[in-house]
């Protein structure tokens, strides 16, 4: 009776000491034109802190902008976090100044998609339309 | 174990999950709310509006701490406005509260206002709900940000706070403002700012002008959120407001819950029956068809609309 309504749910999120949050906003920004609801939590996030949000926001992917160089030790962390939470199923990819060998390494870690700094947003949105499902 | 009662137990998963099903309007999640209604009713709904900008967030981020400092759990929905161009939306309230992440006795949802006017999701009452029978003592809803008319949390909370700051255009606006007239507690934030004296007597004065019935009692208090949980923040006083509120409710307890579902009766009567009228319809070939036939002035506008109510 009641319509429903799925939407792709999205944590934008900032793991990290580094004080850059221009790319991540300007991802947030374009996954939103994309037609998708984002949740951003802004600079300075631990990976227990976005694995939190990511369980009480209920969404389905977690996208990290990392340009730290600490993105070997970030992603396998808010991975291991979303584990612990039992939301293991959460998508997790990103985008940083990563070097290939490491983004070869990361995929093969559970990392679903890295960006180099080269993507263009519309390839950014497109990626999430077409490889984060709507289940249910 | 079901998902209801691993949401009464508390799992945070599960209720996030099914916040998500009933914001996405799946039926079979309103049937599991349906049975966490005998669990609701102990929580206390506050509810935060104000101009986009007054600082709500931060507002609510710092009564999160002093309830938490209390040892009182706190629910948050937070909303935000939906792109009516791209159907998305930017969360970001959580901005502001990220440092409640890892406590464990603070759950922040966000959601989207979904086409949704007034504020709020359609969704809200529902996701506030399911914070209540989780047990959440406190729960806070945060509106859009747009202040004339937010009139629909008031329906939803049982204490509605209205932030606003100093300098929005003198006593004119005080006057208009519409939302101000729904205040059980009116807060003046950045008081630290030039004006915030004027701001508060212009206040005074348009409650005064008012007179409305029974809405004599609203406290003005001035604060300043982002100074957090110091004195001089004025947080506490927003506090004591709010608790003042609800003590002078409590005796009128059962009205006001009555009015409250009164009020969401109604908005799911007429949300339902929208969904209704829509699927006809649908059904009917959507919108366009009558259109095409009310500009070449086939039918009229009225007849059209009848066409469709009456196959429902």
């Amino acid at each position: 009776m009641s319509e429903t309504l799925r939407k792709r749910r999205i944590l934008v999120a900032k793991p990290g000491l580094d004080g850059h949050d221009r790319g991540a906003k300007v991802v947030a920004r374009a996954l939103a034109d994309a037609g998708h609801e984002v949740v951003y939590t802004g600079l300075h996030q631990t990976p227990a802190m976005i694995a939190t949000a990511a369980v009480q926001e209920a969404v389905d992917a977690v996208g990290l902008s990392i340009m730290s160089g600490a993105h070997m030790t970030l992603f396998p962390a808010v991975i291991e976090a979303l584990k612990k939470q039992g939301a293991g199923d959460v998508i997790v990819f990103g985008g940083g100044i990563i070097p290939d060998e490491d983004v070869i390494e990361l995929l093969k870690n559970g990392v679903a998609k890295i960006f180099k700094p080269g993507a263009t947003t519309q390839e950014i949105g497109q990626w999430v339309s077409d490889n984060v499902s709507l289940e249910g | 174990m079901s998902r209801i009662e691993k949401v009464l137990e508390g799992d945070v998963r599960s209720a996030a999950r099914l916040m998500r099903d009933l914001d996405d309007r799946l039926p079979g999640a309103i049937e599991e709310l349906k049975a966490l209604h005998p669990h609701t009713g102990k929580g206390y709904i506050i509810g935060i509006t104000g101009n986009p900008g007054a600082g709500k967030s931060t507002l609510v981020d710092a009564l999160i701490t002093l309830y938490r400092q209390a040892r009182l759990r706190v629910g948050v929905v937070a909303v935000d406005p939906t792109s009516p161009f791209s159907g998305g939306a930017i969360l970001g309230d959580r901005i502001r509260m990220q440092r409640h992440a890892s406590d464990e006795g603070v759950f922040i949802r966000s959601l989207a206002t979904r086409g949704q006017l007034g504020g709020l999701s359609r969704s809200t009452f529902d996701v506030a709900s399911v914070l209540d029978a989780m047990g959440y003592e406190r729960i806070i809803i945060e509106t859009v940000g747009v202040g004339q008319d937010e009139i629909e949390v008031m329906k939803t909370a049982y204490t509605s706070v209205v932030v606003t700051v100093p300098g929005l255009g003198d006593d004119i606006q005080a006057i208009k403002a519409g939302i101000l007239e729904i205040a059980d507690v009116l807060v003046v934030n950045k008081a630290d700012r030039d004006g915030a004296d004027r701001a508060v007597r212009d206040l005074f004065q348009m409650l005064d002008l008012r007179g409305v019935v029974g809405r004599q009692d609203v406290e003005i208090v001035k604060a300043i959120a982002t100074q957090g949980t110091r004195p001089e923040s004025g947080v506490a006083d927003v506090v004591r407001a709010i608790d003042e509120h609800r003590e002078r409710m409590g005796a009128h307890e059962i009205q006001r819950k009555t009015e409250r579902a009164m009020a969401h009766i109604g908005e799911l009567v007429r949300g339902l029956l929208a969904d209704r009228a829509n699927a006809a319809l649908r059904a009917q070939g959507g919108l366009e068809g009558l259109a095409a036939s009310v500009v070449k002035r086939e039918q009229d506008p009225y007849s059209a609309a009848e066409s469709v109510l009456k196959s429902l």
